[in-house]
């Protein structure tokens, strides 16, 4: 085995400078940005309170609770909380349909190519971001005020928070569509309607299909918890057997979420390749 | 030019017209049959939410006038004829704010941290063993399955209440959720480094460290700035069953029904996440310019 000669170093650093001397901001952005980043976690675990002690005792309490857990046990409320169950997938399901419905007219106003006048699509698009900006949550409570407890609340919470992200999202699809086919309904003498209904929508609809679907399926999940602040559904009874530190309740309520989010979870998938075939959504 | 057009004999046109008839009459009634399916699930779900058709158009009266409530001040006026009164507990307020702020970042970074440690099990190409590939992919589902805000209610009880139970259940969601989009950037990297720095003899930690990181540390960076995004929204409501935040000044002022509170805090918090939207929009455009230029 012969030995390798030695590197020519003066050769190497003659001819490519850049690789070995950095300036000195390039070298320090990295360790910098990352004691930066550390600083702002340390200052706030302090002002948040954290402490050893507390993270102790803490644990030591999720560890009992995490024991009384076991096994889950319904007890005699199985069939309350079956009907929770139904009551929380029917808020997904209505919610997010009503939300479909309300935002296809609304995203065709935020699509650039119907709406070419950017004054007119600047405040659409601004309306549906700051919908957005709200938590499901929030508009729950809003809704419970206006039309009291009860899963209708929930529907209506699940329908204002989505569409917002559906006036987004139809409208990216709308965007996205091929102008060409819009281009031939034109030159057969269509007008803006008859463009909208057989140049676009052909392409559009199964995009939109895919993203409602895949919504109703994320919404599940969002119509569990909005229970917790009163608007129906298992997420009520959830909260109220926390409250209660009726612990096997609480397992057993979880994993029927756990089991219903993936029984949604595999419906929507099957129906989205049978809508869409097998390309990707969103 | 002309082209002669050649128009079929009548019978094999029948023919080609009545399959044509039948393929399109197949799908009528595919999409006719899914409609009806559809709006049969609707009518049980409407029974199911307690949904009232008639009631909706006198609630719609109700959320109007609402609105218009939650837009006027005490003394009667429109709320943007006096901002100072509209906003008289901004300093408290940006206090919450800030808290949310922060309670959304340490739990990001701790379950980025996590979920990063994480992901390199839960990978296909870099998990040391399958079985440990299962059982860190199952828990990882389990974190991001269960919301997070159903951690903060049981973490309030184990923890006390205050800011750091709100933290913690962030921080389990982040892990379920970047572990999964972490590990699904490294499933895509090119395998061809982690097989060189393997040939010089290096061990698992070391092929992650040298061949996996550099590829990956950007998408892991902007999909991290992303759930920052996300968990700043989820840390808004975390004080709705009081772990911290300005979710508890928010509730307070619906459930007691000051009105021009709510609106001025839903404001603060929409202008907050449009802040953080852009600022982590920016950050993001500057990591992956850098990347690109380098």
């Amino acid at each position: 085995m012969s030995k390798l000669p030695a590197p020519d170093m003066d050769g190497l650093y003659a001819r490519h400078p850049g690789v070995f001397d950095r300036p000195l901001s390039a070298r320090l952005a990295t360790p910098l940005m990352l004691l930066g980043a550390f600083a702002i976690f340390a200052y706030g675990l302090v002002h948040l309170g954290f402490s050893p002690a507390r993270m102790l005792s803490g644990l030591h309490q999720l560890g009992w609770i995490t024991m009384m857990m076991i096994p889950p046990d319904p007890g005699s409320s199985l069939p309350l909380y079956l009907k929770a169950l139904g009551e929380t997938l029917s808020i997904a399901l209505l919610g997010t349909t009503l939300a479909a419905l309300f935002a296809l007219p609304v995203s065709l106003l935020a699509a650039r190519n119907i709406v070419p006048s950017n004054i007119f699509r600047f405040p659409v698009r601004r309306f549906l971001d700051s919908i957005r900006g709200v938590d499901t949550l929030i508009w729950a409570l809003v809704w419970i005020n206006v039309v009291g407890l009860g899963p209708f609340a929930g529907v209506l919470a699940i329908a204002v928070s989505d569409f917002g992200a559906f006036g987004k999202l139809f409208s990216e699809a709308i965007e996205g569509a091929d102008q060409k086919q819009v281009e031939g309904i034109r030159a057969s003498g269509g007008n803006a309607l008859h463009e909208i209904r057989f140049g676009l929508m052909p392409q559009v609809l199964p995009v939109i299909a895919g993203q409602v679907l895949y919504f109703i399926e994320s919404n599940t999940r969002s119509a569990t918890i909005i229970g917790i602040v009163g608007a129906g559904g298992i997420g009520l009874q959830l909260a109220e057997q926390i409250r209660v530190l009726e612990w096997q309740k609480v397992s057993f309520l979880i994993l029927m979420i756990l089991v219903a989010v993936a029984a949604i979870d595999w419906i929507s998938s099957k129906l989205r390749f049978a809508i869409i075939g097998r390309r990707a959504v969103v | 030019m002309t082209v002669a057009v050649t128009i079929l004999p009548s019978q094999q046109l029948a023919a080609l017209n009545e399959a044509y008839r039948k393929a399109v009459a197949r799908k009528r009634l595919r999409v006719t049959l899914g409609a009806a399916a559809f709006l049969a699930a609707l009518a049980v779900a409407s029974v199911g939410a307690e949904v009232n058709l008639r009631t909706l158009f006198g609630y719609f009266g109700n959320f109007v006038s609402y609105f218009d409530r939650i837009l006027t001040l005490e003394s009667g006026h429109r709320v943007w004829t006096d901002i100072g009164e509209w906003l008289w507990g901004w300093r408290k307020w940006s206090f919450y704010l800030g808290e949310t702020i922060l309670i959304s970042y340490v739990g990001t970074m701790s379950g980025a941290v996590l979920g990063f440690a994480l992901n390199f099990l839960a990978a296909e190409n870099t998990s040391p063993a399958p079985w440990l590939r299962i059982v860190v992919k199952r828990l990882m589902e389990f974190c991001r399955t269960v919301p997070d805000i159903v951690f903060a209610l049981i973490f309030v009880i184990a923890f006390g209440l205050g800011p750091m139970a709100g933290v913690l259940a962030i921080t389990i969601h982040t892990i379920g959720a970047l572990g999964k989009q972490f590990s699904e950037i490294v499933e895509n990297i090119d395998m061809k480094p982690v097989e060189g720095v393997r040939s010089t003899g290096a061990g698992w930690i070391s092929c992650m460290r040298f061949a996996v990181l550099p590829q990956v540390a950007a998408g892991f960076a902007s999909y991290t700035l992303l759930r920052f995004e996300i968990n700043v929204r989820g840390a808004s409501v975390m004080g709705f069953v009081g772990a911290g935040g300005i979710g508890q000044e928010l509730v307070v002022a619906i459930r007691k029904f000051y009105y021009s509170d709510v609106s001025a805090i839903l404001l603060m918090i929409i202008l907050t996440v449009f802040v953080i939207d852009i600022g982590t929009g920016w950050i993001r455009g500057r990591l992956f310019g850098r990347e690109r230029r380098a």
